[in-house]
């Protein structure tokens, strides 16, 4: 059954070789992903896993098994860096940062999960400024 | 003892009322807050790539304004510019080769020497002024509201930038108690808010804010506290929204703990800016009596 729906990137137009994908991520966040030996905390913990397609243990699963469309998955957007998983992961592995990773590269190729045009006049003006800050450092690359 | 401090765009913005509610109890403890000059935004998020020290540049520039005016401390009222101050200054402090790249980039700037040290306002009156201190000013007791503390995650996590223990933090417990109120705890009180996504995705948000504040108030509280600008946006506003997606839910009034210290401590409600919220927070202080105690 194939969970992931979105298409936000063609995973194959990336180019990635056998076994590149868990290299490139244990690049950019400096932790080892087959540390995990999936207990699932990071995932019982999680304030958002009710709408994640993958969850964040699969998702480490899913990279260290080279399946490229993690890269489409819901989860590592809606991952708002909480660092709840971080701080309670008994191997010490901070996800976190893996999910930071995984946007980045996305970010990178010059693909944008947030079109700045579809936020209202009235949104601009009402939400807290740090919001948009944080969107923007987080969907825009 | 003055204060040197630091703002942040949210601040100077939608949660005026929480710096203002700040500087005056501030005044009233015997304390002035200098706000410091030539303050930038801070980057709200901090860098988690570890090639990426583009992003530590903003803050880094604000601890050395700091350091230009011959001080070691920085006081902030914003959580998330609090973490982000914080967690540039310990990957400084633990990666010297990352502070001499940093410094080298940035040559009109003196260098960063790594001297100076963030203060969250609460950490300040917990660890300066003490709420054994604050108790004994309080002339409005809080006495017979049930408040709930909702800390976020950018008070508590990564641990290494905490300003109390991750999990079970006491701190605005503490606060509460030595403010004459009864404090309900909940388990939800570490989760996050839902944070940006505030912006794209209401509903999420809404949800979050209903489930936390769903517990509470079945615990029996009649409100929250809590300390971040955007924690308050959502479960206040987004929380207000959420009565129109479930039934017989009502959102119940979301303070900062400056307006509950300014309004124990007896200080004009003018202070407070009550008028900024969702959820009217004066109606529950007036039907508990605060103000006529």
């Amino acid at each position: 059954m194939n969970k992931i729906s979105d298409e936000i990137v063609n995973v194959n137009s990336l180019k990635f070789k056998k076994g590149e994908l868990v290299k490139e991520i244990e690049e950019l966040c400096g932790e080892n992903l087959f540390g995990c030996y999936q207990c699932g905390t990071c995932s019982a913990g999680c304030p958002f896993i009710e709408d994640m397609d993958l969850s964040p243990d699969e998702v480490i699963r899913y990279v260290i098994l080279d399946k490229k469309e993690v890269l489409n998955s819901k989860t590592i957007w809606l991952c708002a860096a909480c660092y709840t998983c971080a701080e309670r992961c008994p191997r010490d592995i901070n996800i976190t940062k893996i999910m930071e990773a995984l946007r980045q590269i996305i970010l990178r190729k010059n693909i944008d999960r947030t079109n700045l045009t579809n936020i209202s006049k009235d949104e601009k003006e009402s939400i807290p400024q740090l919001a948009f800050v944080c969107l923007f450092r987080k969907n825009v690359g | 003892m003055k204060l040197l401090y630091y703002p942040g765009c949210t601040l100077k913005t939608s949660a005026k009322n929480l710096e203002k509610s700040a500087f005056c109890i501030a005044e009233t403890l015997g304390h002035e807050i200098v706000e410091m000059e030539d303050w930038t935004c801070c980057g709200v998020a901090s860098s988690l790539t570890d090639d990426d020290l583009m992003h530590h540049l903003a803050p880094m520039r604000n601890l050395i304004h700091v350091e230009d005016v011959g001080e070691d401390k920085i006081v902030t009222l914003c959580d998330m510019c609090c973490n982000t101050l914080k967690q540039t200054n310990l990957r400084v402090k633990e990666k010297p080769d990352d502070l001499e790249t940093l410094n080298l980039f940035m040559d009109r700037e003196n260098d960063y020497k790594g001297t100076v040290k963030v203060v969250h306002f609460l950490e300040f009156l917990r660890d300066e002024v003490g709420f054994d201190v604050l108790k004994k000013k309080v002339k409005n007791s809080l006495k017979g509201m049930k408040i709930m503390p909702y800390y976020g995650c950018m008070l508590l996590r990564p641990r290494e930038v905490s300003i109390d223990d991750a999990e079970e933090p006491l701190i605005m417990k503490d606060l509460l108690n030595a403010l004459g109120a009864e404090v309900i705890d909940n388990p939800f009180k570490i989760e996050c808010c839902g944070s940006y996504h505030t912006i794209e995705d209401k509903n999420l948000v809404s949800n979050r804010a209903y489930r936390i504040t769903k517990f509470a108030v079945d615990r029996g509280s009649d409100a929250i506290v809590l300390s971040c600008p955007l924690c308050r946006f959502n479960l206040d506003v987004r929380g207000k929204e959420a009565e129109k997606i479930y039934n017989n839910y009502k959102q119940v009034p979301v303070y900062y703990y400056t307006q509950l210290i300014a309004v124990a401590l007896g200080l004009d409600p003018k202070y407070c800016g009550f008028g900024d919220h969702a959820v009217d927070p004066v109606l529950l202080l007036k039907k508990k009596g605060v103000f006529e105690k």
